[in-house]
């Protein structure tokens, strides 16, 4: 309990405590630690979990198992190294005067608030806390992105908060529909959003409910996933927002999201059987895999560029849980979190890139390589795993994921093959000459945190050559529980 | 078909005919009081009836024999819509050979022939007319005519009587769908009888007119027809509202002491609901012409939500 | 005395689906925040009687904060933001109004054919209304889409909230009330945060006509 305590206190002090202190020149420090601290909540949490199976807190309005807990691992690990990379970034940034120390104040303090917000979010066990949070961390990176106030900044931010507004307001919609389906199938008025409770009765929940919730439920947090034909805000939040922000939002907001769409998958499973759900997710997984590859080739931001990386691959990873079964949920869960610390990381590398540059247009950003090599080197290798390449992490995923579809739902494996092939190219021809190319770019006046990024890729790369028997427990477990 | 029954329909045309001029005189005469007028007199429509008919009809050169016809289709359409609007008794003879569609079909019948007379003599303001009256009658009808589906859908049934049989056995309470189908019919019927913020019916403003200039050509007899044609339109729709709205106190079956009694219930309702008219009519401005299609898009609308809504609610009890 | 509450409360419900038309019709700011003031307050009214038909307590609170929040909290705030930013004129719409209002009622069809197998097994008292919440959803939606100002789009995205808080109170009598008060806390933080975007706009674009925000394109 004590543990759940720290994991979902400490980021709320940090809150209150950068609101405070954010704009002083410890302040980085003070996040760093407050993140760490979160982390360490976390590690224990995760412990306890793999040695003593799930636990409940607070008459079961927290509940911590197989699926969240590596999650919740995940989170705090990734808030942490962006913590880290976050110091020197702004440092910069200040200097240049596009941040000033008010912003600095509020970007701290949100930044704590939206890792409160993403924690809240996996551990509860209530659905309509689910929905609380979820929308609370709308409202955190909303701030986030629009930190800069600039023209453009401001233009995302506003977009990405009605889009997301109006799609997080269909995921009420689906809440109350479910709430209501709950009722009807007896649950109590306390109980009957508590995921476990519904869990245990979900084979009665009325069918007819169900199909409708689910539909509001998906396409509520699929927005926020960044699915195809809702995904307008994610380009842009992720390329005017501050790198950091791009980083946390592409780590761990779209994999919360998806969290959410899980949870929501089981219970619909339970009462429709298997098909209804698993279909709409492989449906508009598949459009975003398609629609992003195609939209790869033709950005020239950079951060845009590996926005629609990540609508791709999380398309992706909705297509590998819609075709359901144990192989493809596993590849779905081991695919998020790959996914996760590889799209962090190389937003760290290219936060640094862009800040060499002074801009964040590619064909502006020349031989890293030559000014920088570990940011050249750590974009290069964050790229060719991104893309899939043998031996990281995403390679296993992708090539499960692909096995599984041949034998599963063999129409979609050209769809597959020709997007993952577009994006290859596509991500291909920018990096290589940003990386490599004749340079002019001058050399940063703070070093580069670029622990994070080589922590990120090795822990990338560890998981597509071997991945620990717990871990392979935990997920195995969790594909259990999704995929039923 | 009983006697009583041919009796009531006797009767109810008869009242009609003999009522509309008082009731457009009283609206008059409520809109004189309400603007601190004196006002002509209740009887006025009465004596203009008389001074036309006793006029000479001058026809223009041009004017085919529709020109002439016209007046008298018109006026029998009144009439008849008049008469199957169930005001004082339910069993009517003529009612099942029309029900609230046909009644629709009347009153288009009688505006197509309006138009076709107006652009007949090929004066400009007779097509200027002819072309507003079509554009207000294009989008009122159908919100007429959702005005009565809603009602239908109550009482399962299109027929006048029915649908009045129906409402009137129901229990007094708050209905969502008819409250909205009622303001749908009040805004339907400014714009069909060319009262106040759709046209001014007391103006010959020629920028303005769509009632007057249709019937610009018009004089003597024929001018007369149209006039109590005008005034028997403007009883029918205050009789289908309260038909569907304000049933109770009509007669139903055979009962000759509630048939009598129908008519004094019956002049009651009239003289509120023209009271009612000149109220609204006195607060409201008149709108410009390019605003009318929005005002019956609403009309339309609010019928269309009447009926959505009847829908949706149905399962409750009625 | 069922037969009363729930006749009130389909009036509510109708009148919603009004307000909601009479929102996406509406051309004035002004007014537009005057028909979301009456909103809540039909609400507030749908909620009480609901919670005495139903003897539901929690209901009574509900009601309590929608009118503190709804009624009086956010409407004056919109109006302050209004005064202080000056836009009280007239609104262009994108889309003329006869074209949306036609598109509105399809929309309606559509929210009662989606509703319609599952109106029947809400709670007993609001059968029905869940369709005409899910309408008023929809109609929010769209009231979004054919606005180009920030201030209408903003007031659309509550009337949106408002239908939701109805299908809640119309499908099970309201939602547990610690998610209720999180769901109001939500909003009122979200609307300070627009409120505050609109001056940055404001000042960046010298306008608050959302057709500037169309800048960040793929090309």
């Amino acid at each position: 309990m004590s543990t759940l305590f720290f994991l979902l206190g400490l980021p709320l002090a940090g809150t209150v405590a950068l609101a405070l202190n954010g704009h002083r020149r410890f302040a980085p420090e003070l996040n760093i630690a407050f993140s760490s601290g979160t982390f360490l909540a976390a590690a224990a949490l995760t412990a306890r979990v793999v040695a003593a199976g799930p636990l409940y807190a607070m008459e079961r309005e927290f509940h911590i198992d197989a699926l969240n807990v590596f999650l919740v691992a995940l989170t705090a690990f990734v808030a942490l190294t962006t913590a880290i990379f976050s110091r020197p970034y702004m440092r910069v940034k200040l200097e240049h005067g596009r941040m000033t120390p008010k912003r600095l104040r509020l970007y701290h303090s949100m930044y704590q608030l939206f890792s409160f917000t993403m924690l809240l979010a996996l551990t509860t066990n209530n659905m309509g806390f689910l929905w609380v949070a979820m929308e609370a961390a709308t409202l955190a990176t909303v701030l986030l992105v629009s930190v800069y106030r600039t023209a453009a900044s401001l233009e995302a931010a506003w977009k990405y908060f009605i889009l997301c507004g109006v799609g997080i307001a269909q995921a009420l919609f689906g809440t109350v529909l479910l709430y209501m389906a709950a009722e009807r199938a007896g649950a109590g008025a306390d109980g009957a959003l508590l995921w476990t409770h519904l869990d245990a009765i979900k084979t009665s929940l009325d069918p007819r409910i169900m199909a409708l919730a689910f539909a509001f439920l998906f396409v509520g947090y699929g927005t926020k996933v960044g699915l195809v034909p809702v995904h307008n805000w994610l380009p842009d939040a992720h390329a005017e927002g501050p790198t950091p922000v791009s980083a946390v939002l592409s780590g761990l907001l779209l994999n919360v999201a998806l969290y959410a769409v899980l949870r929501c998958k089981v219970l619909t499973d339970g009462a429709l059987g298997p098909g209804l759900a698993g279909q709409m997710m492989m449906a508009f997984g598949l459009l975003s895999v398609v629609v992003a590859a195609f939209f790869l080739s033709r950005q020239r931001d950079v951060k845009r560029m590996f926005a629609y990386s990540s609508i791709e691959h999380m398309g992706l990873a909705t297509f590998a849980f819609g075709v359901g079964g144990p192989i493809a949920t596993f590849a779905g869960l081991l695919h998020m979190t790959v996914h996760s610390l590889i799209k962090s990381a190389l937003f760290f590398a290219v936060g640094h890139a862009a800040q060499h540059a002074g801009t964040q247009v590619m064909s502006e950003i020349r031989g890293l390589v030559r000014v920088n090599p570990t940011v050249g080197w750590g974009m290069m290798l964050g790229a060719l795993a991104i893309l899939g390449m043998p031996p990281f992490g995403v390679f296993a995923s992708e090539f499960l994921i692909l096995t599984t579809t041949m034998r599963e739902q063999p129409w979609a494996t050209p769809f597959l093959l020709v997007a993952l092939g577009v994006a290859f190219a596509a991500v291909f021809k920018r990096v290589q000459p940003m990386v490599f190319g004749e340079t002019e770019l001058k050399p940063l006046p703070h070093p580069p945190a670029l622990i994070p990024v080589f922590l990120h890729l090795g822990l990338g790369l560890m998981l597509g050559l071997y991945i620990p028997p717990y871990l392979e427990g935990w997920y195995r477990e969790a594909a259990r529980m999704v995929a039923g | 078909m009983s006697v009583l029954g041919l009796a009531s329909q006797v009767l109810e045309i008869f009242a009609a005919l003999a009522l509309a001029p008082l009731l457009a005189g009283w609206v008059g005469q409520c809109r004189a009081w309400l603007q601190n007028r004196s006002g002509p007199g209740l009887l006025q429509p009465y004596r203009v009836l008389h001074k036309l008919f006793n006029k000479d009809s001058v026809l223009a050169t041009h004017a085919s024999p529709l020109f002439r016809t016209a007046p008298y289709v018109i006026f029998g359409c009144m009439t008849l819509a008049c008469g199957i609007v169930p005001t004082l008794s339910t069993d009517l003879p003529l009612s099942p050979a029309a029900d609230a569609i046909a009644l629709v079909g009347l009153f288009a019948l009688a505006r197509v022939f309006a138009a076709l007379a107006a652009m007949d003599v090929g004066t400009a303001f007779g097509s200027l007319g002819a072309r507003r009256e079509m554009l207000i009658g294009f989008l009122a009808e159908p919100a007429l005519l959702m005005v009565f589906f809603t009602a239908a859908l109550i009482s399962d049934s299109t027929s006048l009587t029915t649908i009045v049989r129906t409402l009137s056995a129901r229990e007094i309470g708050i209905q969502p769908s008819l409250a909205l189908a009622a303001v749908a019919l009040v805004m339907v019927a400014l714009a069909e009888n060319a009262r106040v913020p759709v046209d001014n019916p007391a103006t010959h403003l020629e920028l303005t007119m769509v009632h007057e200039a249709l019937i610009l050509e018009y004089s003597g007899r024929h001018l007369a027809l149209l006039e109590w044609a005008a005034a028997l339109k403007l009883f029918a729709y205050a009789c289908i509202g309260i038909a569907l709205f304000a049933p109770w106190g009509v007669a139903h079956g055979q009962a000759p002491a509630a048939l009598v009694f129908a008519l004094p219930v019956l002049v009651a309702k009239l003289a509120a609901a023209g009271f009612l008219l000149a109220l609204l009519e006195t607060v409201s401005a008149k709108m410009r012409i390019f605003r009318v299609p929005e005002f019956l898009g609403m009309a339309f609308l609010l019928a269309v939500i009447a009926m959505l809504v009847k829908i949706l609610l149905g399962a409750g009890p009625q | 005395m069922t037969g009363l509450t729930q006749q009130l409360i389909d009036l509510f419900a109708a009148l919603l689906l009004l307000l909601a038309f009479a929102m996406l019709a509406q051309r004035r700011i002004l007014s537009l925040i005057h028909l979301y003031t009456l909103q809540g307050a039909v609400l507030v009214a749908a909620a009480a009687v609901m919670g005495y038909a139903t003897r539901q307590p929690h209901l009574y609170v509900s009601a309590g904060v929608t009118l503190a929040l709804k009624v009086f909290l956010i409407p004056s705030l919109l109006h302050r933001v209004i005064n202080r930013l000056n836009v009280r004129w007239d609104l262009e719409m994108l889309i003329n109004v006869p074209t949306t209002l036609i598109a509105g009622i399809v929309l309606v069809i559509f929210a009662f054919y989606l509703a319609a197998p599952i109106a029947g097994l809400a709670a007993s008292i609001a059968r029905g209304t869940l369709g005409i919440a899910l309408a008023c959803i929809l109609l929010s939606f769209m009231m979004m889409i054919t606005r180009s100002k920030a201030v209408p789009q903003v007031i659309g995205f509550l009337a949106m909230e408002n239908g939701l808080f109805f299908a809640a109170t119309a499908a099970t009598y309201g939602m547990p009330m610690v998610v209720e008060l999180g769901i109001a806390l939500d909003v009122l933080v979200g609307i300070l945060i627009l409120g505050v975007f609109m001056f940055q706009i404001r000042e960046q674009f010298d306008s608050l006509d959302i057709r500037h925000l169309e800048k960040l394109k793929d090309d």
